[in-house]
């Protein structure tokens, strides 16, 4: 039976209301839908750090700082890691920092806007992209084998340069970018020329920019462990690179550092592996988990440092 | 020519040089994945000299050692390992961007995005130990009854989904970090029109903002599978070393990553089958993640929204 205008006006009313209501709750539902999955991922992480100290009770203490690996859980140590782990981001950064910054200021200083720079650009953003293993195979093949450096700390340095050299590059483009055109007109309108104007004016305006992109990409080479398992890295390694075991040690004796490049190394994510899936006895799991420790610490200082970096030479930059 | 001016050509020709490292990197890495791969070197004939290309992307055995070497196995492996990884990051990545840029105040944003920043931090090793010693044991293992009843095999203690599971967690961050991004930069006066017509926040997030930043998001995922693609040591110490060719996430599986680092870590003589197989596996991975990423810059640029 057909409804009179009034009536239709009422039923069309109703059906809005109830419609709007229905409108209103599904953006609600999505809101939380949202924020819960914002929030999984902080859960997992707190989830994932409880179990790692759980894990690690009572096997992390200054013996297993300063011992060196074994077959027994009780008195293995990751000395040799930690020292491998720090000679090879010291090497890795005196390679890749300069190539990275240099190659940088070339693309935003320099370069003009022709198909080559445009293929240069491209060309990073792709490098950025693949697989770190793949880098590992590259330096097997032209480190260890055609260049025969064998497996030491020089080929694992040149490779793992060679992995960090985009994100460096492309922070570094990010920083000099920011720095106002201002200052390169005044400087350059006072007479200084172009490399004089980079050298002494927009690279340290840049710093804060490059120290992020340098500490991200030493965090990240730093865990890339996987190219330095293609490069051999895996065996077991009974002393420091260039027999330095303690800072003392180093001081007294600083000549030791020229047998460092060429020692055979292992760094503390493979260590850790080695722990964690190599050893058969599940009793390594706890120091697996107390390294583990180790090298979140060490990436956590390095991050402190680089915001405190940033921070005073921000505090300086007024523009 | 002054000194000066010699020095400055010097100091700008240097700095080139530098900038072209990086083709030269990558015509070094295309270079030999496929010389190695078709021509070998000094310790003996490539790998397509001594098997076909048919025999390598067809075959259903992986075991080098013995002279079978279908890939379709570490194929197979690294597409179910990363498709779990998808199924996991991409959705909440996205949800987490959207959360970040639509719904969430300045002062709550500048505590979760560094936050969320940190799981793009942590080294994979702590993923592949995490996934060994909590994932499998107490969120796998007491699904047994289930997944004995739907595929027989119980859970074993090296699988594929536990990997999955890490490394799609991993990757969230790189979903929603540049989701965030490209979401961020569609202009307010969008989001305002549709309020003031009436949309509700949802309707305005779902059919406003995010098709306007379809191409971003596009790229974002992108990207983020390429990483699942390529990632090794969690998926090595998680879903084992055994190549099967299988679509059953609980049991143990060996990915081409894998595969490498395994036949790298092994005392295999050089020159002799499983090692070269490294380069052909190699190149495969490589041509998989390179299609992948020139994809995400081609969608990147093609697609981008011009606003005025």
């Amino acid at each position: 039976m057909a409804l009179t205008p009034e009536e239709t006006s009422e039923v069309n009313a109703g059906d809005s209301v109830l419609r709007l209501r229905m409108r209103h709750f599904i953006s609600g539902a999505f809101h939380l839908l949202c924020s819960l999955s914002a929030w999984v991922g902080i859960v997992a992480l707190v989830v994932m750090l409880v179990v790692i100290f759980r894990m690690a009770q009572g096997s992390l203490d200054w013996k297993f700082l300063t011992s060196f690996d074994s077959a027994s859980p009780n008195r293995t140590g990751i000395l040799v890691g930690i020292w491998g782990t720090f000679w090879l981001m010291l090497m890795t950064s005196v390679i890749a920092i300069p190539v990275g910054v240099a190659a940088a200021v070339y693309l935003e200083e320099y370069a003009r806007k022709n198909w080559l720079t445009n293929l240069i650009q491209l060309n990073i953003s792709n490098l950025a992209g693949v697989p770190s293993i793949v880098y590992g195979i590259l330096g097997l093949t032209v480190f260890v084998r055609n260049m025969q450096m064998g497996n030491t700390l020089l080929s694992a340095a040149l490779t793992l340069s060679i992995l960090v050299l985009p994100i460096i590059i492309i922070a570094t483009q990010e920083a000099l970018r920011s720095v106002p055109q201002s200052i390169r007109h005044a400087s350059l309108a006072l007479g200084a020329t172009k490399w004089q104007t980079i050298w002494a004016q927009v690279l340290p305006a840049s710093i804060p920019g490059i120290m992020t992109g340098v500490i991200l990409s030493l965090s990240r080479a730093i865990g890339e462990s996987a190219p330095l398992i293609v490069l051999g890295a895996v065996t077991y390694i009974g002393q420091t690179p260039g027999k330095i075991e303690t800072i003392p040690q180093l001081l007294r004796d600083p000549a030791a550092i020229s047998q460092v490049p060429m020692a055979s190394y292992t760094v503390l994510p493979l260590q850790i592996y080695n722990y964690a899936a190599l050893q058969a006895k599940s009793g390594f799991r706890h120091e697996a988990a107390a390294a583990i420790i180790v090298l979140l610490a060490i990436l956590l200082s390095m991050s402190s440092i680089a915001i405190f970096i940033r921070h005073r030479f921000q505090k300086n930059l007024k523009w | 020519m002054s000194f000066l001016r010699v020095k400055e050509q010097l100091i700008q020709f240097v700095l080139f040089l530098c900038a072209f490292v990086s083709v030269i990197v990558t015509v070094s890495i295309i270079y030999i994945l496929f010389k190695e791969s078709f021509y070998g070197n000094a310790d003996g004939a490539g790998f397509f000299a001594r098997y076909s290309l048919a025999q390598f992307l067809t075959g259903t055995t992986w075991a080098p050692q013995n002279g079978q070497v279908g890939v379709l196995p570490l194929i197979s492996a690294t597409l179910v390992i990363t498709g779990i990884a998808a199924a996991i990051s991409l959705p909440l990545g996205l949800a987490s961007a959207i959360f970040l840029s639509e719904y969430a105040s300045p002062r709550l944003r500048s505590f979760l995005k560094p936050t969320l920043e940190l799981l793009a931090g942590i080294p994979t090793v702590v993923y592949g130990y995490l996934a060994l010693v909590f994932v499998t044991p107490y969120l796998l293992k007491p699904l047994d009854p289930l997944v004995t009843k739907l595929f027989t095999d119980a859970v074993s203690h090296f699988n594929a989904a536990s990997a999955g599971i890490v490394v799609g967690l991993m990757i969230i961050p790189m979903v929603s970090s540049l989701s965030e991004d490209v979401l961020r930069a569609v202009p307010r006066g969008l989001r305002e029109a549709g309020l003031a017509l009436g949309a509700t926040r949802f309707d305005v997030s779902c059919k406003i903002v995010i098709p306007a930043a379809l191409s971003g998001i596009l790229a974002s995922f992108l990207l983020a599978i390429s990483r699942a693609l390529g990632e090794t040591m969690a998926v090595a110490m998680a879903a084992g070393a055994f190549a099967r060719l299988s679509l059953n996430p609980f049991l143990d599986m060996q990915t081409m990553t894998g595969y490498i680092a395994e036949a790298s870590k092994s005392d295999a003589t050089r020159g002799s089958d499983e090692y070269i197989a490294i380069y052909a596996v190699g190149m495969t991975l490589f041509v998989m993640t390179f299609v992948l990423n020139i994809l995400s810059q081609f969608i990147l640029k093609r697609f981008r929204e011009v606003y005025h």
